[in-house]
């Protein structure tokens, strides 16, 4: 992935008898701290913890910068943006950070009194109260305690789930619902997870490729990839089926869905290796060129092959 | 007690031949070592290495270690049985290892913006794979570079440099030969404002000499500042050149610089 080594013979040809503070010295490469011309072209400019971005009389600090001493600083590697006078940094790696409406995958953790807990690759675990879901016997009714003492019936621990982030609490913490029929218990399928920066927000998350593969793509990197369920065949909103939808028991799958399972999770995994976005257009080609190199899916974990993969996929891209 | 091999020799060259205040080779790799790490880093200062892995800001696993103002650090440290000249088995109580912890998390404490992430925790997991004199410094490198790898929030790269004296004459970044016979301190620093994020010693050392040390591995520090910068700007480079094909980034442009 970004590995690489470098190697450095530093020296000190001589000791100076005066010494400074040890202050970071500048580059030539460093940003442009002009007030017309900070950030003003269209090339991307990189920052990393420690680095001065520009003073903090003229511009306000965003995520991922401080202020100290009257300059706004950076606190993270990533990239610079500035909307007006706010500068922020975008790490290039870190841990989702959720925002409402977003759509996540995660897994349940815990049982509590009237919720659950589920880990969706945030810096906290999320909340789905017992109220945020659909219960069976018709979409809208009051929560019994008869529902309260069962909740293990909807979701256990273990259980994956696919949700939508509702609000949060006021320590950060996301509270998840899945009060819509696309929403629920998964099953039928596999998890994959890649970093949440490669998942971009996309028209719809849900995405079904013509090889008979339904994609989840979790705006928190994690990604569900499961048998085509037809439209028609879906727990309707009529007959709200609860044995159904918070059902444990994979369907039948044959052969062939399972293998064009494994090799969509294979070409995820390869392009995630590469940080390569992953959005429809690019799962498809990379879906195609896979099938006709005539190869097991397997074939893809291996370096050239991924390799290949990466540049056609790219290049068309 | 002296040792067979001079420390610094007529010529003025050191056992492995390295001049007085020349650092050893430092190689930087960002690759995963685990499968799910959030950030990792591993460090070569010579025949020094260290890895680190940095999981979070997470769920803790204890509730109890939380706090409701700023994340729980944790620091779990390993030195290999096998990474030292004579093999030895490190427990876990072990009090070298305790200590070496306790200084790391001292000396992260404030530089990680830990109040951003109440209720959260990092997991910070050292492996020492070779030890060859400057284990403390070669931690806390390892460290930051995971760090900022992980996307942490950071006030500033922390740099830790080890020097030592010979008679009257100052050495840098000394090897496991030189720290046994030599008084040595380690300094960290955080380059931007100069400020000390630690200071260790554990020999005695004249005081007289103690300043002249101390500025010298002030000077070194912003050295290794340079190596740690350098190798953090080309992997970000990297990573957002691959983010957007096609476009020409910045990415090129930092490649091009060295």
């Amino acid at each position: 992935m970004s590995d690489f080594k470098m190697i450095a013979f530093t020296s000190f040809p001589q000791y100076q008898e005066t010494f400074k503070t040890p202050v970071f010295e500048e580059d030539g490469d460093e940003m442009d701290l002009d007030e017309n011309g900070f950030l003003e072209s269209d090339e991307l400019k990189l920052a990393w913890p420690g680095e001065s971005l520009t003073s903090a009389q003229a511009y306000m600090r965003g995520h991922g910068t401080y202020v100290d001493n009257d300059e706004v600083i950076a606190s993270v590697a990533g990239v610079v943006e500035r909307v007006n006078k706010l500068i922020t940094v975008r790490p290039v790696r870190t841990r989702y950070n959720p925002e409402v409406g977003d759509l996540v995958v995660g897994r349940i953790t815990e049982v509590q009194a009237r919720r659950w807990k589920v880990e969706a690759n945030s810096r906290q675990e999320a909340v789905l109260m017992l109220s945020s879901v659909n219960l069976p016997g018709g979409v809208q009714r009051r929560k019994l305690e008869s529902d309260e003492l069962q909740m293990r019936m909807f979701f256990e621990e273990g259980d994956l789930l696919v949700a939508e982030v509702q609000a949060f609490f006021g320590d950060g913490t996301m509270s998840l619902h899945t009060r819509s029929l696309s929403y629920g218990k998964l099953r039928n399928g596999q998890l994959i997870t890649v970093p949440p920066n490669l998942v971009r927000r996309l028209k719809s998350h849900f995405i079904s490729l013509p090889c008979g593969v339904d994609l989840i793509l979790g705006l928190n990197g994690y990604i569900w990839i499961s048998k085509h369920v037809k439209e028609n065949e879906r727990e309707g909103e009529e007959g709200f089926d609860a044995e159904a939808v918070y059902s444990n028991r994979n369907d039948n799958i044959d052969d062939s869905t399972r293998i064009a399972i494994s090799r969509v999770a294979n070409i995820i995994s390869v392009l995630a290796s590469y940080s390569v976005p992953l959005t429809d257009t690019i799962l498809l080609e990379a879906y195609e060129w896979s099938v006709e190199q005539e190869g097991d899916p397997k074939d893809l974990l291996q370096d050239h092959v991924g390799e290949t993969l990466v540049t056609t996929v790219t290049a068309r891209g | 007690m002296t040792s067979r091999i001079e420390i610094l020799n007529a010529g003025g060259y050191r056992s492995d031949g390295r001049r007085q205040f020349e650092l050893r080779t430092i190689e930087i790799d960002f690759s995963p070592h685990g499968s799910n790490s959030d950030g990792s880093a591993t460090i070569s200062h010579g025949l020094t290495q260290v890895s680190v892995s940095v999981f979070g800001p997470r769920e803790a696993k204890m509730r109890s270690q939380t706090f409701h103002d700023r994340a729980n650090i944790n620091i779990e440290l390993n030195i290999a049985p096998f990474s030292a000249g004579e093999r030895r088995k490190r427990g876990r109580g072990d009090k070298r290892v305790l200590e070496l912890v306790q200084t790391l998390k001292s000396t992260f404490e404030p530089v990680i913006q830990m109040s951003l992430y109440p209720r959260s925790q990092i997991d910070i997991y050292v492996q020492v794979l070779q030890q060859d004199g400057g284990l403390l410094q070669a931690c806390i490198n390892a460290t930051t570079l995971a760090l900022a790898n992980a996307g942490i929030p950071l006030f500033d790269l922390v740099c830790a440099v080890t020097g030592g004296v010979h008679s009257t004459s100052p050495l840098l970044d000394l090897t496991q030969l030189e720290e046994n016979d030599l008084p040595n301190v380690t300094i960290a620093v955080m380059p931007r404002s100069g400020k000390m994020a630690l200071v260790s010693m554990e020999t005695r050392l004249h005081v007289d000499r103690f300043e002249e040390i101390f500025r010298l591995a002030g000077e070194a520090s912003t050295v290794i500042h340079g190596e740690i910068k350098r190798a953090v700007k080309e992997t970000t480079a990297n990573l957002v050149d691959a983010m957007q094909p096609g476009k020409s980034s910045a990415g090129t442009n930092a490649e091009n610089e060295y």
